[in-house]
């Protein structure tokens, strides 16, 4: 199991690193690679090309930029699981990290390649989805962004420019009577969901909830809103029942994926209940109540 | 056998000595030795289920720089013979490379031997074979009914083996039994995908005829089978027996591989390795296990007595026989499990079918046959309303029936299954248990408790060759041991076999530090290369305790006598008045009187004229051990003494679910042990524990499952799923002592616990579990998805129900 | 291409194939062989190194990848020949292995863990080793051996009669 020959290139910084991206099509750029390298050594990914953008300067760094949480692309899944700010502003990361593979992996996969990935049942997906994150790429000399709501179009397909490289990602924090609430179902602890949902919710004083996102990943072909139930359900108690018809009729028409593990309707079915536990965590975080595992 | 009493070294808690160069990373794997000028082997592998190949273009391949050699079927398969099979099946032959025809997809068709691993795979992409796809059978049950499709026509028929055992008054049994219960029980393929996948190095030499194998392998009678195939005497086949095995539990055999590399490297004058990558050990390493399907049928009373048991076992070995088949014979020999079943039919069919091919597994057969066995009763106790432990107590042999014959023909050497159940139960009251289950079910999720009851036969005779193929007459099985004390007094032992985790050096030592009363850790154990070797039938059917630590004890107590009898000689006195004390020898009538250890080996090695007269100089002797209870060929009506001992284990498990997700979490786990004596607790802890989580892994996660097109959709560690720390819980282990009468310390097996019992009670506590809904599931493995879907559809019944 | 790395303090040139994987590397051209290959696809971790400190899968590493950074194998924290370190003491003690070959991976991550949080729980253990699949043992004698490691390490700077 030994990749197929390339080319390796370290790039020195990131126009050098688009600058390979567009001489050959066949390029691609590693990171953390914990996802690359087992297709290629498979080789079910044969790039001509590897483009390491691992040790450019200024690409790894979690910093409050504004009302949001910025991340450089090429920062380790372990940097964010040990971040003061991310635990304080981007709780539902916090949570949804150590969801991620295991240590090892963690310790080198980047949140910029987990992105680019775009593999449904990944956990960073479905964070950039439901936080509604901004991703920043680089092209030909030019800055430009795009919305996780519109990067993702199709399992491990993104609408990222093929010789672009994402530089960056920001999350907009949100303040107030914050919660939230994460769920996911695997075979094993650290195998890829077969369904996760992601849920954050600002209450009012009253408790009643003024905004809120819910996100189910693993189920469908990319992370995806459930923008009918939180249109729904903002304004109200967050009572379960109302919940449960919110999340049920959002998910009602999903084509849910099958595969080895985990057949749609079981997907379909418990995405359902993840998220309607993921919201009651949410409700309940955010009231500062004792969050009883299921 | 044992007058040993109390014990000096045996059961203490000693470290083992094999562990110090593995905590360093100086273990010495196959991939670890690397002879000069060695090339390697890629391999191409059939895409189709069963295809005829039509051609082979191996031009382009040939020409990339680094390639040495492209070698397909039909050079093999002229110049070498076919591996050796276990049944009488001359239509089914396997080889190392596809010829002719392929018949699952991941087999070998062609090797290409380059100057690195890299090329090799390089080159392997450019071999373009040209195939015919042919019609494909995968379900063990249309192979066995239908010969529309059939995996090797010369054959005539997909079935190797139908064979039918009755052992008793089965039809008098039943007629006689107020009640019946029937139940299919169907064991997933998985198999014991150690870490390290096979591995092997040949090396020709020419000039002194001789073929070196460093290889990984766990094999009986190895170096036989390559020299046969080959068609080169044994003695031009040297196994290496000092490379430490990176796991095997069964499944390193390594027959086609070695041929194969053997081959190559007679053809090519320089060394060829094939270290197996995980996608080739995964589709064409011929190491998968048991899947089987069982149809049991009881006839029982009102007291839940069962009387008497049908049971048909239906096995898919895959594509080619190998010793596969044989799984359904080891289980004959324990085939009540620890109960007083009076009568037996069991029906054995093997079929072949278009899946990779099967080798021995941890149990050799014998998991399955538990889970079979002991859903069974879960079920006999649940018509009847009655308590499931209650059922097995009244249905288990009695301490005071050793030894059992059971009606196989088998004689169980002795066991105290009520005791080792009421320790357990005794350490976690069922009471207390219950009381947690009933708990989680009023938190509303499903909770059970699961009981197994199982037996590790042991000691590792191959009873079931005669046994399923009246051609094969051994009922030899021997290990070895040679000592030899050198002249400054030092003492050096050999085994005979490579070792795979076991602790064997360890074992050696202790039993013969124990007879010799000297300290273990002084004692070298070394490993000899098979044309060095005694006979030894490597660690197969938890028998090395039982056989290698009893050759050493016998070879230990042969020197022990020789050192008395010499100085008895010195001493001037009779030899029942010299006394044996820690290496030294004196005169009981007078014990100041003696000959030291370092005396003795004086006389033995250089004072010939002290030496009682006819006897050998030097301090040299070996002993080949046959194996207790061995000896006897299996009677016209098909019983049989398989092994000389069976260990007990009794799983006490609760499993909570959560009903939605459906996945089953174990929540308490205790285990219940006798093993008769330990002779390394450390040793046998781990075992214990190993094969509890290999259990868990069967009963809930690993499958090698195909898709209708019959490709293997779990062919990598991201779909064949291994247990890991997080799916394996704390288990507190119970121990209790029931020595075998059979052994010399007392010793029983233990190289199978806990995979023996674990997935029967797994399942037991999933279906205890899911009672409530009226549902049950008896196949394995239980995968969340699939209970969830059951529990969802089971609970939208009841609602509707409503 | 030629590369140079920094193994177990030492700085190595070498020359490979940019698709040599750190594993390949260090086991056919350095012949440090306590590392293995498991499965070359991330999931078994027996082919574990630290990496700058932290474990990471040496088949997922291509070795050009690692040039600039601090590779530490099995070698690297044996304390000299024949002599073990704590961890590795504790191992034996427990008897936390059987076949040895995803031994030196679970050692590398014991010392990975103890250096971060020399005192952990059991589930912080069970954790911090469930990237790496042993299928002998079934854990526990591997968890019992960190416990047993963390304990002495900790103990290091009591009275002796007071150690474990």
């Amino acid at each position: 199991m030994k990749a197929a020959p390339f080319e390796y290139s370290r790039a020195a910084d990131i126009d050098e690193a688009c600058a390979w991206l567009a001489a050959d099509e066949n390029a691609r750029i590693i990171a953390g690679g914990q996802t690359l390298v087992p297709m290629m050594a498979m080789r079910l990914a044969r790039p001509t090309r590897l483009v390491d953008i691992n040790r450019i300067a200024g690409l790894s760094y979690i910093r409050a930029d504004g009302d949001a949480i910025a991340i450089g692309a090429t920062t380790r899944q372990c940097d964010l699981e040990r971040d003061a700010l991310v635990a304080r502003d981007l709780p539902l990361m916090a949570k949804a990290i150590p969801w991620i593979g295991h240590a090892a992996t963690r310790a080198r996969g980047t949140i910029g390649g987990s992105l680019s990935n775009a593999d449904p049942a990944a956990e960073q997906a479905l964070m950039a989805v439901t936080l509604d994150a901004v991703l920043n790429y680089r092209e030909a000399g030019k800055t430009a962004e795009i919305k996780a709501r519109d990067f993702f179009i199709g399992p491990m397909v993104t609408a990222l420019p093929a010789a672009a490289c994402l530089t960056g990602v920001r999350y907009p924090v949100w303040r107030g009577k914050i919660g939230i609430g994460f769920h996911e179902v695997n075979a094993r602890r650290s195998d890829f969901a077969f369904v996760s949902a992601a849920v954050q919710v600002e209450l009012g004083a009253d408790g009643m909830c003024k905004r809120i996102a819910i996100g189910v990943g693993a189920a469908t072909d990319f992370p995806m809103r459930l923008d009918s139930a939180e249109a729904q359900l903002t304004g109200t108690m967050l009572d379960a029942a109302a919940v449960k018809d919110a999340v049920t009729q959002a998910l009602a028409d999903i084509e849910a994926m099958d595969d080895l593990h985990a057949s749609a309707a079981y997907r379909k079915r418990v995405a359902v209940s993840l998220a309607c536990r993921a919201v009651a965590d949410a409700r309940a975080s955010a009231l500062g109540e004792k969050i009883h595992a299921h | 056998m044992s007058s040993l009493g109390k014990f000096r070294y045996v059961s203490t808690d000693r470290r083992v000595r094999e562990d110090r160069r593995f905590v360093a990373g100086k273990g010495r794997f196959v991939a670890d030795i690397v002879l000069p000028n060695t090339k390697h082997v890629a391999l191409v592998t059939c895409p189709h289920a069963a295809a005829r190949i039509v051609g082979i273009d191996k031009s382009a391949a040939l020409a990339m720089p680094g390639v040495h050699y492209i070698l397909d079927g039909a050079e093999l398969a002229a110049a070498t013979l076919p591996l050796m099979t276990g049944l009488d099946t001359p239509n089914v032959p396997r080889r190392p490379l596809a010829h002719e025809i392929a018949r699952y997809s991941g087999e070998w068709v062609v090797a290409v031997v380059a100057d690195s691993r890299a090329l090799a795979e390089d080159a392997a992409e450019e071999v373009i074979v040209d195939y015919e796809p042919l019609p494909f059978v995968l379900d063990a049950e249309q192979a066995l009914e239908s010969n529309d499709i059939l995996v090797h026509e010369a054959h005539g028929s997909n079935v190797l083996l139908d064979k039918t055992f009755t052992w008793g008054e089965v039809d008098k049994d039943f007629a006689a039994a107020p009640r019946k219960l029937k139940l299919r029980v169907k064991w997933g393929r998985s198999s014991t995908v150690p870490i390290e996948t096979f591995g092997v190095t040949a090396s020709w030499d020419p000039w002194r005829d001789m073929l070196d194998v460093h290889a990984s392998i766990q094999m009986p009678r190895f170096q036989d089978q390559i020299a046969v195939a080959l068609k080169i005497p044994v003695t031009s086949v040297r196994v290496h027996h000092d490379v430490d095995v990176g796991g095997s539990y069964g499944v390193k055999r390594g027959i086609k591989h070695t041929i194969l590399c053997g081959y190559l490297s007679r053809r090519l004058g320089f060394p060829v390795r094939l270290i197996e990558d995980r996608l080739e050990n995964m589709r064409g390493g011929d190491a998968h296990g048991p899947e089987r399907l069982f149809d049991v049928e009881v006839a029982f009373d009102d007291n839940g007595i069962v009387r008497s048991m049908k049971m048909r076992a239906l096995e898919n070995v895959g594509a080619y026989a190998g010793r596969s088949p044989f799984q359904l014979g080891k289980p004959v020999g324990a085939i009540v499990g620890p109960y007083k079943i009076q009568s037996v039919q069991y029906r054995a069919v093997a079929v072949v079918t278009n899946k990779t091919t099967q080798d021995a597994v941890r149990g050799f057969g014998q998991a399955p046959t538990n889970v079979a066995l002991e859903r069974t009763m879960d079920e006999v106790a649940n018509v009847l309303g009655l308590d499931r432990l209650e059922i097995r107590r009244r249905n288990m042999i009695r301490h005071d029936e050793f030894p059992y014959v059971i009606p196989s023909g088998t004689t169980y050497d002795s066991g105290d299954y009520h005791a080792l159940v009421d320790k357990v139960m005794a350490h976690t009251s069922y009471d207390s248990l219950k009381a947690e289950r009933d708990a989680l079910r009023a938190k509303g999720l499903l909770a059970g408790i699961g009981f197994a009851a199982c037996l590790e036969p042991s000691g590792g005779n191959a009873m079931f060759e005669a046994l399923l193929n009246p051609k094969i007459q051994t009922t030899t099985f021997m290990d070895s041991c040679r000592i030899n004390v050198d002249g400054v007094g030092s003492i050096t032992a050999t085994m005979h076999t490579t070792s795979s985790g076991q602790g064997h050096e360890t074992l050696v030592g202790t039993a013969i530090g124990e007879v010799l009363q000297i300290d273990p850790e002084t004692i070298r154990v070394v490993r000899p290369d098979s044309l060095n070797s005694l006979p030894s039938g490597t660690p197969v059917g938890s028998r090395m305790a039982i056989m290698l630590g009893g050759a050493a004890f016998h070879a230990a107590t042969k020197l022990k006598t020789k050192l008395t009898t010499i100085a008895a000689h010195d001493l001037g006195i009779p030899l029942e008045r010299a006394g044996y004390d820690q290496g030294e020898v004196y005169d009981k009538n007078k014990p100041e009187h003696r000959r030291t250890w370092l005396d003795l080996v004086q006389i033995a090695w250089r004072s010939y004229h002290r030496m009682p007269a006819d006897m050998e100089p030097g301090l040299a002797v070996s002993h080949v051990m046959q194996v207790p209870t061995g000896g006897v060929l299996p009677t016209a009506d098909g019983k049989v003494q398989m092994y000389p001992c069976t260990s007990f284990e009794f799983h006490f498990i609760l499993v909570s679910i959560d009903p939605v997700i459906g996945r089953p979490e174990i929540v308490k786990y205790r285990i219940g042990h006798d093993c008769g004596t330990v002779i390394n607790p450390k040793i046998v802890r781990g075992m214990t524990m190993g094969g509890i989580a290999h259990g868990i892994g069967a009963a809930l996660y690993e499958e090698f499952a195909y898709n209708d097109d019959g490709q293997l959709i779990a062919q990598t560690f991201m779909d064949y799923l291994l247990p890991s720390s997080h799916e394996v819980p704390d288990v507190e282990i119970i121990y209790h002592v029931t020595p075998s009468p059979n052994t010399v310390f007392g010793q029983k097996g233990s190289g199978e616990s806990g995979y023996l019992g674990a997935p029967a009670a797994v399942a037991n506590a999933i279906n205890d579990a899911l009672k409530p809904l009226g549902i049950s599931t008896n196949s394995l493995p239980i995968k969340v998805s699939k209970l969830g879907d059951m529990i969802a559809a089971a609970q939208e019944k009841k609602s509707k129900g409503n | 291409m030629r590369i140079e790395l920094d193994i177990n303090g030492e700085t190595r040139e070498l020359e490979v194939e940019p698709r040599t994987t750190l594993l390949d590397c260090l086991r056919d051209q350095m012949q440090l062989t306590g590392a293995h290959a498991g499965c070359e696809h991330g999931v078994c971790g027996a082919c574990t190194v630290l990496f700058d400190g932290v474990a990471v899968r040496a088949c997922l590493i291509f070795a050009p990848q690692a040039q600039g950074s601090k590779i530490t194998t099995i070698e690297g924290v044996t304390p000299g020949p024949g002599e073990m370190s704590v961890i590795q003491d504790a191992f034996c003690e427990t008897h936390g292995m059987q076949c040895g070959y995803c031994t030196p991976a679970m050692v590398l991550v014991a010392h990975a863990l103890l250096v971060d949080n020399p005192n952990p729980t059991r589930e912080q253990i069970v954790d911090a080793i469930s990237g790496n699949i042993c299928r002998c043992t079934g854990y526990a004698q591997i968890i019992d051996a960190i416990a047993l490691a963390a304990e002495r390490l900790r103990g290091a700077n009591r009275p002796v009669e007071q150690r474990v």
